[in-house]
């Protein structure tokens, strides 16, 4: 896939027309025939993936499944294919529609509605494999925002509207802070800053932008909220890739920090590993919160949940990029050993800038040290 | 004639003939109600207060010395003799007269079960009337009217008023009644509640005149004492009419009337019943088998179920010269060789006469009679319901979709034979997210108290039901649309108690009931997945007719395409499904 198949230029809206009319037709042609018609989705789950590390990121392995239309798989072809048809008019018309409004529109469609958005987002990630394209090409958008930047950084935008160029400056958002549009690729950057701060949680976000942590260490911070959204992750990937930004990355210490925000922000995810070319962070580095942290600062925990460990022991046995990397899998163990997690604000039994003023600095002096 | 009642050890003179008619080991039955009275200090007939003890010592402050505070002739005043009847007042309980809406089930019961066996020994297809009515707030007259072969009419006073006045109590038969006091008890406790006789009505035969009796017991004496003897017109060729009015209370539901009657239609499904429940409709209970099950025999006992007590008297009481022909003569399974064998190893004379045995004789003998080798006592004298007659009374009774039963072969617990029945009823009408009802019979009588003592439910909760494509959950009955109708026959059911509820804990009666639940299981899961296939196939050919509509609209609208074509879609993939899934099938 090339890098402007992302851009939402006039081209490539209709090449994408092109694509879902040519497989449809194939489908009619094979139903006029009397026959059965089938489409093939690649597998959407870690086991169809494999870390690289020469690209840095999760590349799909090639297996692939195959739908066929049979009695049992009926509506779920039925309901592919209306899918489709939404997707082809949203283009044609220049709009979109979030996957909230997508569900919605299933209930026109009688007992082939959906009874619940898990069900119409299945059908729009079916569908995005099908073709190997995103969503927002095919006229959807996410539901979920996240992603809050503040900093040394201009963001290059175009007013609504007029188009007119934009400059808005990271710096000057006061206490508030910019926030990540769901489509990145049409912004520019301009920035002097030395490094990009990714964090886990608003609170701590919150503290570094409310004493103007970015200014005394000359960086960019973004607040990912949990796992980040794709645009989150192409938009940190953008501007480390354009003006050469190392990125570290902030979370707390346990399991779905580490094994799903770390992860999926630098490799991409095991479930739409078409896109993860586009939507990964390979040159992101995990500053802490460490297993290691825990011992070294006496950090306060909590007790790892039943749902902690399985998520861990299953990332030692099944995820490529833990499994690839020896000091990943040594932490990992280190961390079911210890039995226990240790969020990023624990620093705060020290003092409430204890992060702020003493972690973060000491850390940051040894970028070498942290984990890959 | 057998009515229900039992049998009393005590001769009067006045009973002498009736006492000759009795089986002659009756004499010595029923400790429950002997043991209280049979040998009486002193009989006092007036029970006036003791009188102040003359010389009684003052009472003692410290409590760590014992003083006499009587001496035995004063206790002697208070000691008197108890009549049945009296100990029934006291222990209405162990009757199941403990509550008034467990008294109104009794007393029908007795009644319904008295009718049925007396159809059953006259050979005639029972029809019953049960009508309850309501006299007022806690007052109910009940009357249950069959077409037995009726009473004569001398014995009318005996039977209801006279507790333990019968002829089942010492037969070992498979029949309804086997100790319960019986109908004089359900008459006993109306008397008791609301002053009322009983009325009978009975007619022996198309050339007897019908009799009309109102009969109360006098309960010191236990003796009837006759309020009315009249002789009536009654249209009935012959059968008998009892009307009780007793205190009680009617609901409906688990435990009711309602449900008893329901069950023993099912268990006699060749009587007929009309039931009218108080201020409701009257029910019909048709017959749903036109065919007299089989007459149950009376058996000896088997040696191996004899107890100590019951062989002491039976030796005390045998007609027989000597002990080798009271074996012979007196139990079943018993040959000369055994006799031989049991009489060597008891160190006993085979020609002994029986009364002459030491006790410690008997206990010997006792002891090596259960460990000699015996055949298995007659299984003959059973009489089940039987497959094709639970199968018709389920379908008659339930919507269902599927009905099975399985009669096990008699089988033997203890010398005594007994045979395992179920009727198994599933789908249709019947609630699917309760758990099951379980419907307990013994001898064709509903069991509805104390389920989880009784040996059934223990049978059913220990089968996997899981395995049998139904859902369970630990410790409770199985859940989903299914009636179980458990039967078991037998000459002598082991009951947990004297007030007939739940039957005992034996392992080979648990081991039929399995049996026979998992042979049924393996049907219905059969079954039941037959149907689950049938219905997956149903609703997946509506799936084409749902869903392939919408493959039409969509390729309408990607390839904008005209709606002869949408028309041609749908038509062509619906043939090309359809017939993939026929060479599927």
């Amino acid at each position: 896939m090339k890098e402007g198949v992302l851009s939402k230029g006039v081209g490539s809206q209709a090449s994408v027309v092109r694509q879902i009319t040519s497989s449809v037709s194939e489908i009619h042609k094979k139903i006029v025939g009397g026959r059965k018609p089938s489409m093939r989705f690649p597998l959407r789950s870690l086991s169809n993936v494999r870390y690289s590390p020469k690209k840095g990121h999760f590349e799909m392995v090639g297996k692939t499944k195959e739908r066929t239309l049979t009695v049992s798989t009926v509506k779920t072809f039925a309901q592919t294919l209306r899918m489709v048809a939404l997707s082809k008019e949203l283009i044609e018309t220049d709009d979109f529609a979030t996957k909230r409004d997508a569900y919605y529109q299933t209930k026109n469609w009688d007992e082939a509605r959906c009874d619940d958005q898990v069900e119409s987002d299945t059908i729009m990630d079916d569908i995005e494999s099908f073709y190997g394209l995103n969503k927002e090409q095919l006229g959807f958008r996410p539901d979920e925002h996240g992603g809050l930047v503040a900093g040394r950084l201009i963001v290059l935008d175009q007013e609504q509207g007029t188009g007119r160029s934009l400059e808005v400056d990271c710096t000057r958002f006061g206490s508030g802070a910019y926030g990540i549009p769901s489509a990145v690729e049409h912004l520019g950057f301009k920035t002097r800053a030395k490094f990009i701060l990714a964090i886990e949680t608003g609170g701590m976000f919150e503290r570094l932008n409310y004493h103007r942590f970015w200014d005394g260490a000359d960086c960019i911070l973004v607040s990912m909220a949990g796992v980040p959204t794709r645009a989150v992750r192409r938009f940190i990937r953008r501007l480390a890739d354009e003006k050469k930004l190392p990125v570290y990355v902030f979370v707390d210490c346990d399991p779905y920090g580490i094994g799903n925000i770390y992860r999926t922000l630098k490799v991409g995810s095991g479930n739409n590993a078409h896109l993860n070319a586009f939507f990964c962070v390979p040159q992101a580095r995990f500053l802490g919160v460490t297993p290691q942290d825990i011992i070294d600062y006496k950090l306060p925990t909590h007790p790892l949940k039943d749902v902690d460990i399985k998520r861990a022991k299953d990332a030692l046995k099944n995820d490529p990029f833990f499994r690839h990397h020896k000091e990943w899998t040594r932490s990992l163990e280190q961390l079911l050993k210890m039995g226990v997690r240790a969020e990023q604000q624990a620093f705060a039994k020290f003092n409430l800038n204890y992060a702020m003023n003493s972690y973060l600095p000491a850390k940051l002096a040894h970028p070498e040290k942290f984990l890959p | 004639m057998t009515r229900k009642g039992t049998k009393v050890a005590r001769h009067k003179a006045g009973d002498r003939a009736a006492d000759r008619r009795k089986s002659k080991s009756a004499r010595a039955q029923l400790e429950l109600f002997t043991a209280a009275k049979s040998e009486p200090v002193k009989t006092h007939e007036k029970a006036s207060p003791a009188p102040p003890p003359a010389g009684r010592p003052p009472v003692n402050q410290s409590p760590l010395t014992a003083t006499r505070r009587a001496t035995a002739e004063v206790l002697a005043q208070k000691q008197r003799e108890i009549s049945v009847s009296e100990f029934f007042v006291k222990n209405r309980h162990l009757l199941g007269f403990d509550n008034p809406q467990k008294a109104l089930l009794t007393a029908v019961r007795e009644c319904v079960d008295n009718s049925l066996d007396a159809c059953s020994d006259a050979g005639i297809l029972p029809s019953l009337r049960i009508e309850i009515v309501q006299r007022a707030e806690n007052r109910f007259r009940i009357s249950v009217e069959d077409n037995g072969p009726g009473i004569v009419r001398g014995q009318i006073p005996k039977i209801f008023g006279k507790l333990l006045y019968g002829s089942k109590f010492h037969t070992l038969k498979q029949q309804r009644g086997q100790q319960g006091i019986g109908v004089s008890a359900a008459g006993m406790y109306g008397q008791l509640t609301t002053g009322k006789p009983v009325t009978i009505l009975s007619r022996t035969g198309p050339n007897a005149a019908a009799h009309h009796f109102d009969v109360t017991v006098d309960t010191k004496k236990n003796q009837p004492l006759v309020l009315r003897d009249e002789k009536a017109d009654w249209d009935v060729k012959h059968g008998t009419r009892v009307t009780i009015e007793l205190e009680a209370i009617y609901k409906r539901g688990r435990r009711s009337v309602d449900d008893y009657i329901e069950q023993t239609a099912l268990a006699n499904p060749h009587a007929e019943i009309h039931y009218a429940p108080p201020n409701q409709e009257a029910l019909h209970y048709p017959r749903a088998v036109s065919v007299l099950p089989q007459e149950p025999k009376e058996i000896k006992p088997h040696p191996y179920g004899v107890e100590l007590g019951m062989l002491m008297r039976l030796l005390q009481d045998t007609p027989a010269r000597t002990v080798a022909a009271a074996l012979k003569n007196d139990f079943s399974r018993v040959s000369d060789k055994v006799v031989a064998e049991v009489t060597k190893s008891a160190l006993i004379k085979p020609n002994a006469r029986p009364r002459d045995l030491t006790p410690s004789d008997v206990e010997r003998l006792h002891a090596v009679l259960q460990n000699v080798k015996l055949m298995s006592p007659a299984t003959n004298c059973l009489s089940p319901i039987g497959e094709e007659s639970i199968r018709a009374g389920l379908s008659k009774r339930f919507v269902a979709d599927y009905v099975d039963a399985v009669t096990r072969p008699p089988s033997v617990y203890r010398g005594n034979p007994f045979q395992v029945e179920i009727g198994l009823a599933y789908g249709g009408d019947i609630p699917a997210d309760e758990l099951i009802d379980l419907y307990r019979l013994a001898n064709r009588v509903p069991l509805q108290y104390q389920s989880s003592a009784c040996a059934i439910t223990k049978a059913v909760l220990s089968v996997d039901w899981r395995a049998y494509a139904m859902s369970m959950s630990k410790g409770a009955l199985p859940t989903g649309p299914m009636i179980l109708m458990i039967h078991i026959a037998s000459v002598w059911v082991p009951f947990t108690s004297e007030s007939k509820e739940a039957i005992a804990h034996y392992p080979e009666i648990i081991r039929e009931l399995r049996l026979a639940l998992m042979e049924l299981g393996r049907r219905l899961a059969s079954h039941i997945r037959h149907r689950r296939r049938v219905a997956d196939e149903a609703k997946k050919k509506s799936y084409i007719d749902k869903f392939i509509p919408h493959i039409g609209i969509a390729l309408r609208q990607i390839l904008a395409l005209a709606e002869r074509e949408e028309k041609r879609i749908v038509t062509t993939l619906r043939q090309t499904l359809e017939r993939s899934r026929e060479r599927m099938v």
